[in-house]
């Protein structure tokens, strides 16, 4: 089984679903698949009931916080310099991130494959927080969409008990995102050191001496 | 009457002993613990009320699941902030006289989960601990000798004067603040009748090491 396959098995069941092979460069090359929003859903249920081998089994949601990110990559271009063509390197620059996603892990219990991993984005990190819920499809997603829209705040559109699962009800953050900024609870260090360091002595200035 | 004269009477058969003597052998003989656990430390502590290593014999075999029965909590495990306000509350259900031991590196300080998002710096920033036990999780010798050291305490406490414990004291209070579930954090992060910021020079800290200024 390849993720190829699967890819054209899908887009033959599924008109009109975008769909994109993430490459994976480490030895494992556990590629991964991204499935535009809209069609989550039903690509998931055919995943599950139509395709060769069925997935049968969720074992594993998780979520990922991409924030906006500069990239400037270097590329040579040729320019004429004063009249001499030379070999400038030029960086463009460009943003990627600024999404949240949703990372699915299926296997297939039946036929002994997997897992193929199913990414889904969602538009942006603020307002647009929505996926489709794939409970209705894999019951053990449940809780771990639940955990992923605690930790992460991605909302599961259809999920049929969206709450907080690890912290409480009326908890405003989620902890998990790159730019989360826990209480500032400072408390004896017995190394204190970077930000911890920092955080201490902005908490005793006068106690030390002047720090 | 003095240590010497005491043992010269047991000696000849006669045994003389004090009202608060008496009483503090029977409370440390006896100390009823909470039949609850939050980690893996709840586990160190089952292990030290079976038979290899048997608390029975020290007199705290029975574990009570109510807190109304109960003498001493072992916070046996990680206190997460969603957990914290039932900890106390369970604490301050219990009756007086009541003591605390705090078992394992997360029960003292957050442990490993420190720097943790959801996890409580030591349940001592709401009730007050009588006895650490560091480790992770600490043995059940570790139990024992902490349950020993409380006998201990027990023992040597006076049942009348300015600092007998706080059951003879009706002025000290015996419920502390439960905490409640604020938006970033719990409200409030601590109690600070029983617990401050230590008092730790760290002006130098993270100075003296290669590779920093």
């Amino acid at each position: 089984m390849n993720l190829e396959e699967i890819k054209s098995q899908i887009e033959a069941n599924v008109p009109g679903c975008r769909l994109e092979i993430i490459p994976n460069g480490s030895p494992s090359g556990q590629h991964s698949l991204l499935v535009d929003v809209e069609h989550g859903f039903t690509v998931a249920s055919f995943l599950r009931d139509g395709a060769t081998p069925r997935f049968d089994f969720c074992s594993n949601v998780t979520g990922i916080d991409w924030p906006v990110k500069e990239v400037s990559t270097k590329t040579k271009v040729k320019k004429i310099v004063d009249g001499v063509e030379k070999e400038v390197d030029e960086v463009v620059k460009s943003q990627t991130g600024g999404y949240l996603e949703v990372v699915y892990h299926l296997y297939s219990i039946e036929q002994r494959e997997g897992p193929v991993v199913l990414r889904m984005r969602t538009e942006d990190r603020a307002e647009r927080v929505h996926v489709p819920s794939l409970t209705p499809i894999w019951r053990s997603a449940e809780f771990q969409e639940r955990e992923a829209y605690d930790l992460f705040g991605i909302l599961f559109d259809g999920h049929p008990d969206l709450r907080r699962l690890l912290m409480w009800e009326g908890f405003v953050d989620h902890p998990m995102r790159r730019d989360y900024v826990d209480p500032d609870d400072y408390e004896y260090e017995p190394t204190a050191h970077d930000d911890v360091l920092k955080r201490a002595q902005a908490h005793r200035p006068a106690q030390e001496g002047g720090l | 009457m003095d240590e010497q004269l005491k043992s010269e009477l047991r000696r000849q058969g006669v045994v003389a002993t004090s009202l608060q003597e008496l009483y503090n052998w029977g409370r440390k003989s006896s100390v009823w613990p909470l039949n609850f656990g939050l980690a893996c430390c709840a586990i160190e502590m089952i292990a030290a009320t079976m038979a290899r290593y048997d608390l029975a014999r020290f007199g705290a075999e029975v574990f009570r699941p109510s807190p109304r029965q109960a003498d001493l909590m072992i916070v046996a495990g990680t206190v997460t902030k969603k957990m914290a306000p039932q900890v106390v509350r369970l604490y301050n259900q219990m009756p007086e006289p009541k003591y605390v031991i705090s078992m394992g590196a997360c029960a003292i300080s957050g442990g490993p989960f420190k720097q943790g998002y959801n996890v409580l710096k030591g349940i001592d920033r709401y009730i007050p601990v009588d006895v650490y036990i560091p480790g992770c999780p600490p043995r059940p010798e570790a139990l024992i000798d902490a349950f020993m050291m409380l006998q201990r305490k027990i023992d040597a406490q006076y049942l009348t004067g300015p600092g007998r414990p706080r059951h003879l004291d009706a002025e000290t209070p015996s419920e502390f603040v439960v905490p409640e579930f604020g938006p970033h954090d719990l409200v409030p992060t601590s109690n600070s009748e029983v617990w401050s910021v230590p008092l730790v020079n760290i002006s130098n800290a993270g100075k003296n090491e290669p590779g920093r200024d």
